[in-house]
């Protein structure tokens, strides 16, 4: 019974875990990939190596990429106490919605209606098949 | 939108639910980890189905970078969600798991979202400036 609690509550901790981490590092590598611009157009013009070095050195990918790691831990945590059928849709539904949110507030994107009902939808739909 | 542009969309798709799948395969043989124990977390990743998720993992991490490049984050994200379809389908079709009808509804409902954002534009567009005003690190990197 208190090993039962225990592990729930590791498991929702886990998924407060990714959810945050994964919604920071999703704005900070999106913000970052703008700053850069297409990179396949880029790659045919100035080559592989350059696009690399190119995104290796941006101080919001670097940041971006540390809050993937925190999320990509919290996630092995999680399912090491949890089943995957509980922790990835209930992470990715709620990463979704912070995404959304996120997204509107800190890279200014134009979330319009049918945004938001696609972040609901998918996230709703995710809950769901993991009924 | 291209051809291009939606396999790298396609991309996103497949690789994260795979790589997913084995990671959570390879960390059932691994076992629970305490908070205690947080070290072995690193260990983990010797085990050869964790490690196999991991390159999969970086497969889908590399068309992600590349559709961010050119797409919203809001669009890139419920976009690539219809590989939560595909992994129902893989367990109806691959694996002959009962699929429930609540779980067919989460498809559909999942499918609809895919519809609403890949009809709408992928990038929210700018015109007199791309950067926001007095962002000296974006100026940069321009």
């Amino acid at each position: 019974m208190i090993r039962h609690a225990i592990s729930n509550l590791n498991a929702w901790l886990a998924i407060l875990a990714v959810v945050l981490s994964s919604s920071a590092g999703d704005v900070l590598l999106s913000r970052a990939m703008k700053q850069i611009g297409d990179l396949g157009q880029m790659r045919s013009r100035r080559g592989f190596l350059f696009v690399t070095l190119l995104i290796l050195r941006n101080r919001y990918f670097l940041l971006g990429v540390a809050c993937m790691a925190v999320s990509f831990y919290s996630l092995l945590f999680g399912l090491s106490w949890n089943d995957v059928s509980l922790i990835g849709p209930a992470a990715a539904s709620l990463t979704f919605v912070a995404n959304a949110i996120a997204a509107k507030i800190f890279l200014h994107e134009r979330v319009d209606g049918r945004r938001w009902a696609a972040a609901l939808f998918v996230a709703a739909g995710v809950v769901l098949m993991a009924v | 939108m291209n051809l291009r542009k939606y396999l790298v969309l396609g991309g996103v798709t497949v690789f994260a639910p795979v790589g997913d799948s084995l990671l959570s395969y390879g960390m059932k043989q691994v076992g629970n980890i305490s908070l205690h124990n947080i070290h072995s977390l690193f260990f983990a990743m010797t085990n050869m189905w964790v490690a196999l998720g991991i390159v999969f993992l970086l497969g889908f991490f590399a068309s992600y970078m590349t559709a961010l490049s050119w797409a919203d984050l809001t669009y890139v994200l419920p976009a690539s969600s219809l590989g939560y379809v595909l992994l129902a389908f893989i367990a109806k079709f691959l694996l002959h798991e009962q699929v429930s009808l609540t779980r067919w509804l989460g498809i559909a409902l999942v499918s609809a979202g895919v519809g609403f954002v890949t009809t709408g534009p992928e990038l929210t567009r700018r015109p007199p400036r791309r950067h926001v005003p007095g962002d000296r690190a974006a100026t940069e990197h321009s």
